[in-house]
């Protein structure tokens, strides 16, 4: 039996004013999400052609649940996303161009060349860079509650994490500290159903991974991640509760795994019935179809906007393709931080 | 300058940094209304109050990642293991995230893990390690190792204000046992400088920790043998030209430590030196430290596992000889 709270859908354009965004708003989270997909796609051609080094991960059929979160925190929250979460940096304003420099080991890239995927972050809008081990940034969004605490700051970290990380001990210590001292922080869970090969049913013994919330003294939620606008909108009560000082939320976004682990994967072990099932609830084409139904998208508006991210797109992929790749000469730099590096605002 | 205890300077010195800068806070399991484990934050949350000296759950990897956090935000984290046993639990943020964020992703983190360790009072396996060597191996921590109340004072304030994750391994067996001068007030010893702690001529002992106090006494059961003690007290980053230039002085060199032997720190020292002076030697490098064996409990057993005066006096008389 669920002990989360299993949030409702977002219906009516009257609920979205209510939640707070105007129709500019919702234009701007459709244009979000096609340059979201829009990046992970043309990075798969880039793949192809064998400009990536490495492997590939997409957040394909995630692109909901990263940018209807992204979409709630304020300019000064801060969060540490995960390869899942294109639309969290894309939301937060990363540029695409950067992003396929990093994708290619170019040195205009975030990482400059030292680390690849989304292993990346702009920490002037708040990111902070991810490792592989998922599970293990959370605790650092839960520092970084702590510091706001500590301050008395009105800022919210938000920390995300996958179904499959879930199992992790980090996870279990970091929500045991958050909900004993309240801190200001949301957890998303983007549960896309695959740990790789591994099913839910093999990850946790629970309805949802949500009903853990219970334990730690906080509120759990679920909410469909194919739903943009539902995402928002806990999204943005569970930020904003942070904020006014009521404690953590963990909010758990059901959505989709609509591509393998990752490029090399072609999924065999998911049944073909459940892929059937995601490209019905694809959620591009799910909010563009609400937006068509409920907010007078316009041919011309929707084309437009259509040809925008595509423009941006091509632009993006020829400059991150003029980008050089690094040089080995200064691959022993920066091992260690130096002082002047703390002479920042942020650090006084 | 107060006389203080090794501890006394530890809480001194991180007493110093958070009066003077805001932004450090300590964090760890009963540091706040307990005083720490072993009395180093005693007092501490009665002067800064709960949210300065915060009491965490058990929980390493929230504490460390959640420093590592803070950091990032801005503050300046002193996180305490009870026992530097226990950071085994928190390497993933040590060694995953705070080691690797600047040069990866060009954040500094700013933290400072204190971390009892040491043997020599029967604590057994998990209370009694030496783990320096396994953390100066990461690219990107700084593992600061103390010997005296000047330097453990002296270390820790440069350690909070330093840009980077730095592992304070303070030795449990010196806390109340080493008792010195400190100087008053706020003062830095440099992190990466040796410091000469006895001057000789005959053969050179590179060690750090409580071993340098080992090395001291066997060095005044050898009458007749000028020893010289090069205390390194930190072991990464670590002061090679000190070493190399107590080598070329004295030719004959003993590499000393507390923890266990292969891949041990003092494996690197000799081979910077078999690499850089081996020209200057006049005897092959020799090295005394622990079995490769857990740390044992009973006393006679842990006696035959940490180095001790006779074995040291034996090794240096080897050397003298040779």
């Amino acid at each position: 039996m669920a002990i989360a709270r299993e949030a409702e859908p977002v219906g009516s354009l009257h609920e979205v004013k209510e939640a707070g965004l105007d129709r500019e708003d919702l234009l701007g989270i459709y244009r979000n999400m096609l340059i979201t997909r829009g990046v992970e796609e043309r990075g798969h051609i880039l793949y192809k052609q064998g400009k990536i080094p490495g492997s590939f991960y997409t957040g394909r059929g995630n692109e909901a649940a990263s940018v209807g979160v992204a979409t709630a925190m304020g300019p000064d929250d801060v969060g540490t996303p995960l390869h899942r979460d294109m639309g969290v940096h894309i939301t937060r304003g990363v540029e695409p161009w950067k992003i396929f420099a990093q994708f290619m080991g170019r040195i205009d890239g975030p990482a400059r060349g030292r680390d690849g995927n989304v292993h990346m972050a702009d920490q002037n809008l708040g990111l902070i860079a991810m490792v592989s081990h998922l599970p293990a940034m959370l605790p650092v969004a839960t520092g970084c509650a702590l510091a706001f605490r500590i301050r008395e700051e009105p800022r919210v970290a938000l920390g995300w994490f996958g179904e499959g990380a879930s199992a992790r001990g980090d996870v279990h210590e970091c929500m045991t500290l958050a909900g004993t001292r309240k801190l200001p922080i949301v957890y998303v869970c983007d549960n896309n159903q695959w740990a790789y090969s591994t099913p839910t049913y093999l990850e946790y013994a629970t309805e949802h991974v949500a009903d853990r919330a219970q334990a730690y003294g906080f509120e759990g939620v679920v909410v469909d991640g194919t739903d943009v606008l539902a995402v928002y909108r806990e999204a943005k009560r569970a930020v904003e509760k942070a904020r006014a000082g009521g404690g953590p939320t963990l909010l758990e976004c059901l959505t989709l795994r609509m591509e393998g682990h990752a490029v090399h994967d072609d999924a065999f072990y998911v049944p073909k019935v459940m892929f059937e099932r995601w490209a019905e609830s694809d959620p591009v084409e799910r909010y563009r179809s609400w937006l068509r139904t409920n907010a007078e998208m316009t041919d011309d508006e929707e084309g437009s906007i259509g040809e925008q991210v595509k423009a941006l797109l091509n632009e993006a992929l020829r400059r991150a393709d003029e980008s050089p790749l690094p040089e080995a000469d200064d691959l022993t730099d920066g091992v260690y931080a130096t002082p002047e590096e703390l002479e920042t605002p942020h650090h006084k | 300058m107060t006389e203080m205890t090794y501890l006394q300077a530890i809480s001194d010195g991180l007493r110093t940094e958070m009066r003077r800068d805001k932004r450090v806070f300590v964090i760890g399991e009963d540091v706040g209304v307990y005083g720490g484990a072993f009395k180093v934050t005693l007092g501490f949350q009665e002067e800064f109050g709960p949210w300065r000296v915060i009491d965490a759950p058990l929980a390493e990897t929230a504490i460390v990642g959640g420093a590592t956090g803070a950091a990032i935000m801005g503050l300046r984290p002193v996180a305490e293991m009870q026992f530097s046993d226990f950071v085994s639990c928190a390497w993933d943020h040590l060694v995953t995230i705070a080691a690797k964020q600047h040069w990866r992703a060009g954040t500094p983190i700013p933290i400072v893990l204190r971390l009892p360790s040491g043997g020599g009072f029967s604590g057994g396996p998990f209370h009694s390690q030496n783990p320096e060597s396994s953390f100066a191996h990461i690219p990107g921590l700084k593992c600061v190792c103390p010997a005296t109340p000047e330097d453990a004072k002296g270390l820790l304030i440069s350690a909070i204000e330093d840009p980077n994750p730095v592992l304070f391994f303070e030795h449990k067996h010196l806390y109340r046992r080493i008792k010195a001068e400190v100087p008053e007030g706020r003062y830095t010893t440099p992190i990466g400088k040796a410091r000469l702690y006895q001057e000789g001529t005959d053969v050179s002992v590179i060690t750090w920790g409580a071993m340098v106090y080992t090395a001291e006494e066997a060095a005044q059961q050898l009458g007749d043998v000028s020893v010289e003690i090069v205390d390194l007290r930190s072991v990464m980053p670590w002061d090679k030209a000190a070493v190399l230039e107590s080598v070329r002085k004295t030719s004959k060199v003993l590499v000393l430590h507390e923890d266990t032997r292969t891949g041990g720190f003092g494996a690197e020292i000799a081979a910077t030196i078999a690499e850089e002076a081996f020209e200057d030697l006049d005897a092959p490098v020799k090295r005394i430290a622990a079995p490769d064996t857990p740390v044992p409990f009973s006393p006679p057993l842990e006696k035959a596992f940490i180095p001790q005066v006779e074995d040291v006096a034996a090794g240096l008389r080897e050397l003298a000889e040779y």
